[in-house]
């Protein structure tokens, strides 16, 4: 294919699947040591109710207000979690439960009940994200990569996906002994002086902020296959974390990439006229890796203690 | 129009649709009951995304076959199929290799949700996929069902809700006592598998009227909401049984009151205002008893460990303790005791001496055990006992109050 | 109201040398029942403390609320009279071996250089001075050629003595170890208990919860015998007596145990 045809129709959208599946993958990896994998669901639940209400505020879809709608209610069902957690004494997975099918049920009721016909709104929307529509109209080849004019029509989702994904990787890399510490021995960590509980909400904030962003740009599903499978197919290549958070990037960007060609041209191949999910796709190839690595990675086994 | 639909008056359909909920909603309560103990809640939300390319696959095969796509038995069956494949990939996973449970639960539904996507876009493409609807059954919809839905449904919930009931027995034993019940010769991986086989079962029939992303909330909410009211096994899975039916039929006939109330969000929220009520008000258990349990508690430790200290001669270091004592009247603000102080600190030394001998007598072991640093120790021997223990106090004391 | 400033006007207000760790009126709940009641304890400088009582006696708790991993109901804790928080630095914590995942991802080397943390700071890299200290923690504790194992990979015994290089890589002056000797082979508690009796002849102060009355003699000078209140506190020879161990333990005091007393 060419470089005409590529450039505007699919190198936009592939590049914010790669920072989305790459900004969600990294702060899964300490989720997944930490025993939340979780979490990346809950959230991912629970931004259809802030959106609503967003909309139901503005009365328009426009990002900003969608955004803070959508990282007030990740907020919002974090501490809840929490709450219902420590007041009622419910383990974490029922909490979690109890909270994010609330919000999630809540989300679409006021969908139900709210006239919008007029507007791109609607679960699926939500579910599925809108990756293919990401597309850069002004571009006509390789050349526009260094033309200014044609990269002031870069998809806004673009610039904010690849800006949330760095400042991820530098939360990641700037706090990463005490993530380290605190995810293996919080005692120690405790009494070493680190402020424990402030590093958790954080990495939790963070994936929220990851969460969120990568929602707006591809929906949701993309958002909890990230979380979990790269860093999971990672766990079970190596023993060390930071091999693992490497493979758990190299599995995102490959799930990505893959998942985006397989939508956009597997079916062509197959003899089929049109494309399929592309958001679907990414989650289904991540979900092989994990079930190759299962299968033959080399840090599989557990301990056996 | 809300008390119609409360009385079954609304028509054949939603008088069906309305008890079938109710049946399911008891049969998931009982069964969430048993996950919940067992501490594997989350594994229903695993079981419900899996049923998703199931539903796509069913849908294409019937149509390939050339029947009729929307046919909601072949639909039912094709997501039991694929939610069980999802199950057996959370236990292998979890089996297998070193990732905990609730990574595997997290890959299988993100996973499985995001194939049937893919397949949900297929069908979009397909001539008979056009008018599908089987987004209907992510977000539940019972508005304009046919009739053999609804009876399916109404059956669906009543067969969900007597295969629950056979099985309790065992699955009370093994969420109980797990070592015991294996004793008792339960094979506890069965009877772990009968209880997935009826979450499973749930969230099939549920799909229609809740959808599958709410279904977890049938099988969640309930028994939480019963563990503020009861700490005994026995009880838990009929209340949250009780609470899930009542829910689920309230939920049904809300929504069946009004256009755009959506059943499996109005059935969520109607047991989520339950849970709220329970989480604050449950006594013993919820958030509002429990404060005032804390402050009662912790008045009365301080309390006693200033007294100990104004008896023994020693300092008050805690604010907190000596404005209690203050506000008794029993210590003056430098922490020097009053009158009625050194009263009440000598019966509190007289306590703790006397609780000293008494664990130290080998044969009063039990009522040691009760020890807590406060309890007095009247109400655990007998008068003849306190006899016994104050002939060995070191020296004799006088014991004004 | 006006704040009251008891330690400033306490009768007691000890004079001389503040000891490295004290607590005072420390209670800690579970719910309703108090697990540690009320206790005070003081440890001085370059004593070795064994922490005795039967189980559920709170021994861990005490440990636990003293260095700030769970909150007390009541109770103070200084750290060479200041407050914990200042004195951060000055302790080393082995926790129980059982406390943390053993499947994490990280290495032998990895773990002790946690005991660098402070040094280290967020970003600093790790130079080779501090893998040589790394190494040398780990030859104390016989364990230097195990710097490239997976964690995973170690025996019980060999956690143990990774935890404890970790805290010596630390170099602090207060060792507070949660049941260092627990489900670990005789070779490896010969070799903690030797690290232990060098740190106190440097002048460090030792602090562990023990579980085998058989050997307290041998192994420390002093104990804090407890089983929910403090039941005594002093030198072996003061302290570790019958009459106080019946009192903590009542019944469940077997025979044999007893017998360690000579």
């Amino acid at each position: 294919m060419s470089g005409a045809e590529f450039v505007p129709l699919s190198l936009t959208p592939l590049l914010i699947g790669v920072f989305a599946a790459i900004g969600c993958a990294l702060p899964g990896n300490f989720l997944v040591l930490r025993r939340q994998a979780l979490i990346g669901d809950a959230i991912s639940h629970v931004v259809l109710p802030g959106i609503v209400l967003a909309f139901l505020v503005t009365g328009a879809i426009t990002t900003w207000p969608m955004m803070i709608g959508a990282g007030g209610a990740a907020l919002l069902s974090v501490l809840l979690i929490e709450a219902i957690r420590r007041l009622g004494r419910i383990e974490p997975g029922a909490a979690m439960g109890v909270v994010f099918t609330t919000m999630f049920a809540g989300g679409v009721l006021l969908l139900e009940r709210t006239d919008t016909s007029s507007v791109h709104l609607d679960v699926e929307h939500a579910l599925m994200g809108n990756l293919e529509s990401l597309i850069w109209l002004d571009a006509r080849g390789w050349g526009s990569l260094l033309d200014p004019v044609a990269l002031a029509g870069l998809p806004p989702e673009l610039t904010r996906m690849a800006l949330t994904c760095l400042g991820v990787a530098a939360f990641i890399r700037l706090f990463w002994r005490p993530l380290k510490i605190s995810t293996f021995d919080e005692g120690f960590a405790q009494v070493i002086g680190m402020r424990t509980g402030l590093i958790g909400i954080s990495l939790v904030g963070v994936s929220a902020m990851a969460a969120v962003a990568a929602f707006d740009a591809v929906g949701s599903i993309i958002v909890i296959a990230m979380f979990i499978c790269p860093p999971a197919a990672a766990r079970l290549m190596t023993n060390r974390l930071a091999a693992q958070v490497g493979w758990s990037v190299a599995f995102a960007t490959f799930a990505a990439v893959l998942g985006y060609v397989l939508a956009g041209y597997g079916p062509l191949w197959l003899g089929a006229r049109d494309s399929v999910s592309a958001a679907g796709m990414i989650a289904t190839v991540s979900g092989l890796i994990l079930a190759v690595a299962a299968l033959f990675g080399p840090a599989r086994g557990g301990q056996q203690a | 129009m809300l008390w119609q639909a409360l009385t079954l008056q609304l028509g054949y359909n939603a008088t069906l649709v309305a008890i079938g909920a109710m049946l399911l909603g008891i049969a998931a309560g009982v069964s969430g009951s048993f996950l919940f103990l067992r501490r594997r809640a989350l594994v229903s939300d695993a079981i419900s995304h899996a049923t998703l390319p199931g539903v796509g696959l069913a849908f294409i095969l019937m149509v390939a076959l050339g029947g009729e796509g929307r046919n909601l038995a072949g639909l039912l069956a094709g997501s039991a199929i694929s939610a069980a494949v999802g199950l057996l990939c959370v236990q292998w996973l979890t089996r297998n290799t070193r990732l905990a449970e609730d990574s595997a639960i997290g890959a299988v539904l993100s996973v499985f949700f995001g194939f049937g996507i893919v397949l949900l876009t297929v069908i979009q493409t397909m001539q008979a996929g056009r008018q599908a609807g089987l987004d209907s059954l992510l977000l539940g919809a019972t508005a304009g069902m046919l009739r053999s839905d609804a009876i399916l449904i109404a059956a669906g919930g009543a067969l969900t809700l007597v295969l629950t009931l056979i099985l309790r027995r065992p699955m009370i034993m093994v969420a109980f006592d797990e070592d015991y019940a294996a004793a008792r010769g339960l094979n506890v991986r069965q009877v772990d598998l009968a209880t997935m086989a009826l979450v499973l079962a749930v969230t099939v029939v549920g799909l229609k009227i809740v959808g599958l992303i709410l279904i977890v909330a049938l099988l969640i909410i309930p028994p939480v909401t019963a563990r503020f009211w009861t700490d005994r096994t026995a009880r838990l899975w009929l209340l949250s049984g009780v609470i899930g039916g009542l829910s689920a039929y309230t939920g049904a006939a809300i929504s069946a009151s009004a256009p755009q109330l959506p059943t499996g969000p109005i059935i969520v929220l109607t047991s989520f205002a339950l849970f709220v009520l329970s989480l604050a008000f449950a006594p013993g258990r919820g958030v509002l008893a429990a404060v005032l349990r804390h402050a009662a508690f912790q008045r009365r430790v301080h309390m006693r460990q200033g007294l100990l200290a104004l008896a023994q001669g020693q300092p008050i270091y805690e604010r907190y303790t000596i404005r209690l004592l203050r506000r008794a009247g029993l210590a003056r603000a430098d922490g020097v005791a009053t009158e009625a102080g050194r009263a009440r600190a000598a019966k509190a030394l007289l306590d703790e001496n006397r609780w000293d001998i008494l664990r130290a007598m080998p044969d009063h072991e039990a009522a040691a055990a009760l020890y807590d640093g406060m309890r007095p120790i009247e109400t655990v021997v007998t008068k003849d006992q306190l006899t016994e223990i104050d002939a060995r106090l070191p020296a004799p004391r006088e014991v004004t109050a | 109201m006006k704040p009251i400033s008891i330690a400033a006007t306490a009768p007691h207000a000890e004079a001389g040398p503040q000891p490295p760790l004290s607590i005072r009126g420390m209670t800690v709940s579970y719910g309703q029942s108090p697990v540690v009641f009320s206790v005070d304890a003081a440890f001085p400088e370059g004593s070795m403390t064994a922490i005795i009582g039967p189980n559920g006696a709170g021994k861990s708790t005490l440990l636990k609320a003293t260095l700030g991993i769970l909150r007390p109901l009541s109770g103070t804790v200084t750290v060479h009279a200041r407050p914990l928080n200042d004195q951060r630095h000055r302790i080393a914590y082995v926790p129980q071996r059982a406390s943390v995942d053993w499947d994490f991802p990280t290495t032998v080397l990895d773990v002790v250089l946690m005991g660098l943390s402070r040094e280290l700071g967020l970003l600093w890299p790790v130079r080779s001075r501090h893998r040589q200290k790394v190494l040398d923690c780990l030859a104390r504790v016989g364990m230097a050629e195990f710097a490239d194992r997976q964690i995973g990979q170690l025996s019980g015994g060999q956690q143990q003595r990774v935890f404890l290089a970790r805290a010596l890589a630390q170099d602090a002056d207060l060792y507070v170890l949660d049941e260092p000797f627990a489900g670990v082979d005789a070779a490896t508690e010969k070799a903690i208990i030797a690290v232990l009796k060098t740190l106190k002849a440097e002048g460090k102060t030792v602090i562990a919860v023990h579980h085998d009355l058989s050997t307290v003699v041998d192994y420390f000078d002093r104990v804090l015998i407890l089983n929910i209140r403090k039941i005594a506190e002093g030198t072996v020879a003061e302290a570790f007596t019958e009459t106080n161990l019946q009192a903590a333990y009542g019944g469940r005091l077997a025979t044999a145990q007893m017998g360690a007393l000579g």
